[in-house]
């Protein structure tokens, strides 16, 4: 079993503010079936702006249920700068600490609580979007969050940033790009990165096989692993229109489609311009 | 609050008879059985006699029995020293659904320059005979299938591997730890060259294993030293540890005929009682080919890790093949062999009863678990 403190049995034996905050302010939700983890937090303000009711659902383990049940304690009666400012040792630490594998769980309450706040500030949705370079596609976390993890909490092994993103705890393929990533946010601290590089023109024929090619390499077989595969339809310009099949047709769950996944491989290896259209069979 | 484990495919209550007849060998018996003495005499004829009595529960030649300190040694010992026996490049094949003891070594060899295949199973975690006959036919491999599965208790029917196998001129090992005392096991009548045994999962203690070994097997020692186990196995007797797997085997024996169809019943009762009193709930893995003590059962929308503490704090003891309880974050690399859906995989608990096992406990957890399900369930966003 888990060295878990007694507040943390204590929120997942007796979790407080479970459900959702009827016509919520802010809505957040991250995670989902696939990875194991999902929360979904609503919050309410006053009159004075400020987080006057904050409620959760959350699919996951103890550790993921009494983060959650943690930080809608935490947050209530803050302003939204303040609840902004919280960060994921916070809420770990309002547990008396998680099991250092499980720091993700107090990454996700985080994650939430910033989509919510970003939902009730500029109405977008309410939902996580994957935004820029996939790096593990196994639970589809991106570049940008790997970074954020290890900016905030000062990460310098692969292996801590899969406990706190669980980037690279899949298939590992990954774990190279997650050093390079640690060795990238390390050397930022020190100066500004180098300029990335120019990207080059190439013919339809070119762009064709490098779609295939990166379709059988990258893609393919990370599908296969999980009995699923897919097939190009098309490429119309920079429309680029693929089929799913087996197990990843039937996925309806994950918070980012098996498209976004595609698509984020295909710009990182074909060309930063192309669509991804999914044809339902 | 009473106390019910259903974790044995885990581990075992250790049996009183088998600590019984263990004590002497702490106590008075403790010579060496290599020595040219009476205190090493003495002890000798009861790891002979150990011996026997496992080899009765197999129906195989006493001679043919190796004991070993575990099963993941008996496993290794098997696919690798057979492979070593071979040659430089050997074909193995083997399942996606090993226990790592097997899958472990098996991919260790691969990245040694041997060649390896990994079998799929279908939804119901069977496997695909076809794809082992073709598997099989580019020549003699080393190939190591499980009888039974440790999560789902899937019962592959080895009968008929042996027979694929063997017709190939291939080398059959099972890892039978899950099957031996579960199952009646006769290696007179099926053609299996090695079969691995682990003593805490039939109520013998942990730290002692064993390796049936056909005669006439070519197999490489695992490690290397004395001449102990004929030298097939290098170190000094574990002599109380034998004695006690030695005397758990003759209580297998002796109750599996009357026991396995009894917990049987108290499983299905189980299952039967968890699939109607608890909604969106399926079981996981071929019902009709299944080990007697085993119900692998997915509660959909809720995570595995969460089931378990809260029927721990029950006093109930169950397994889950959960991503938090895994040892990685992703479900078992089992449940997703079968491509069990995430909606389910997540939550997938596994219950396996033993000859201590009855119906009271039954009751007890048939009792206590909905409630929780549907506790869990009501924190969860998917419901």
């Amino acid at each position: 079993m888990w060295n878990y403190t007694d507040t943390v049995l204590d929120h997942f034996r007796n979790p407080r503010n479970v459900g959702v905050v009827e016509n919520p302010d802010g809505v957040g939700e991250v995670g989902s079936l696939a990875c194991g983890d999902a929360l979904k937090l609503t919050f309410k303000l006053d009159d004075e702006g400020r987080i006057a009711d904050a409620r959760f659902k959350t699919f996951g383990c103890a550790s993921a249920i009494a983060s959650s049940s943690a930080l809608t304690e935490m947050i209530k009666g803050m302003t939204l700068d303040e609840a902004g400012a919280v960060t994921n040792q916070d809420i770990a630490d309002y547990l008396g600490g998680l099991p250092e594998q499980k720091m993700h769980c107090s990454v996700m309450g985080r994650e939430a609580l910033e989509v919510a706040i970003a939902n009730y500030r500029t109405g977008e949705s309410g939902k996580k979007i994957l935004e820029g370079k996939v790096v593990c596609t196994c639970f589809g976390i991106t570049e940008e969050e790997i970074r954020r993890v290890v900016r905030d909490n000062n990460l310098t092994t692969v292996e801590q940033v899969t406990n706190y993103s669980k980037a690279g705890g899949g298939c590992g393929k990954c774990k190279p790009d997650i050093a390079r990533i640690i060795d990238s946010v390390q050397a930022e601290n020190r100066q500004s990165e180098a300029p990335a590089a120019q990207p080059h023109r190439m013919t339809v024929l070119q762009k064709i096989r490098l779609i295939e090619e990166t379709i059988n390499r990258e893609i393919r077989p990370m599908l296969k692993k999980d009995g699923g595969d897919l097939e190009l339809v098309d490429v119309d310009g920079n429309r680029v229109i693929i089929s799913f099949r087996g197990m990843c047709a039937r996925c309806q769950v994950a918070p980012f489609t098996m498209k976004d996944v595609v698509e984020a491989k295909l710009r990182e290896f074909v060309s930063d311009e192309l669509r991804v259209e999914e044809e339902k069979p | 609050m009473r106390q019910v484990y259903l974790d044995n495919n885990a581990t075992t209550r250790v049996a009183p008879e088998v600590v019984e007849a263990m004590l002497p060998f702490f106590q008075d018996l403790w010579g060496n059985p290599s020595s040219m003495h009476g205190f090493g005499g003495r002890v000798a004829r009861y790891v002979d006699e150990a011996r026997g009595r496992l080899a009765d529960l197999l129906h195989a030649d006493p001679s043919e029995i190796v004991f070993t300190s575990c099963g993941t040694e008996s496993d290794n010992m098997a696919v690798r020293g057979a492979a070593e026996a071979a040659g430089p490049a050997v074909r193995i094949i083997t399942t996606r659904v090993e226990h790592v003891a097997v899958l472990s070594p098996c991919r260790h060899l691969k990245e040694h320059g041997h060649e390896l295949t990994e079998l799929n199973v279908d939804a119901e975690g069977r496997l695909d005979l076809d794809a082992l006959r073709e598997a099989v036919a580019g020549g003699p491999a080393v190939v190591s299938i499980m009888w039974a599965n440790n999560e789902t208790g899937v019962v592959f029917p080895l009968s008929e591997i042996a027979g694929i196998v063997k017709a190939a001129g291939g080398v059959l090992h099972a890892d039978a730890v899950q099957a031996v005392g579960k199952l009646p096991i006769d290696v007179s009548r099926v053609p299996v060259d090695m079969l691995s045994i682990s003593g805490h999962k039939l109520h013998a203690p942990k730290g002692i294993g064993a390796l049936y070994v056909r005669r006439g097997t070519k197999l490489k020692p695992f490690l290397l030293g004395g001449h102990q186990e004929n030298g097939r196995r290098g170190g000094t007797e574990n002599v109380p540890y034998i004695v006690g797997l030695g005397r758990a085997a003759e209580l297998a024996a002796h109750t599996i005929d009357t026991e396995m169809p009894r917990v049987a019943g108290l499983r299905d009762r189980l299952e039967e009682g968890l699939l109607k009193t608890c909604p969106d709930t399926r079981v996981n893995g071929d019902r009709r080919h299944r080990l007697p003590n085993t119900t692998n059962i997915s509660f959909q929308y809720v995570e595995g890790e969460a089931i378990l503490y809260h029927l721990s704090d029950a006093g109930i003891a169950a397994s889950s093949g959960s991503a938090c309880t895994s040892g990685s974050l992703e479900p078992s690399h089992v449940i997703r062999a079968m491509g069990v859906p995430f909606t389910a995989a997540h939550g997938s608990t596994r219950f396996s009863l033993s000859r201590y096992t009855d119906e009271a406990d039954i009751a007890y957890v048939l009792e206590q678990t909905p409630p929780i399900i549907e506790r869990l369930r009501a924190l969860s966003p998917f419901v």
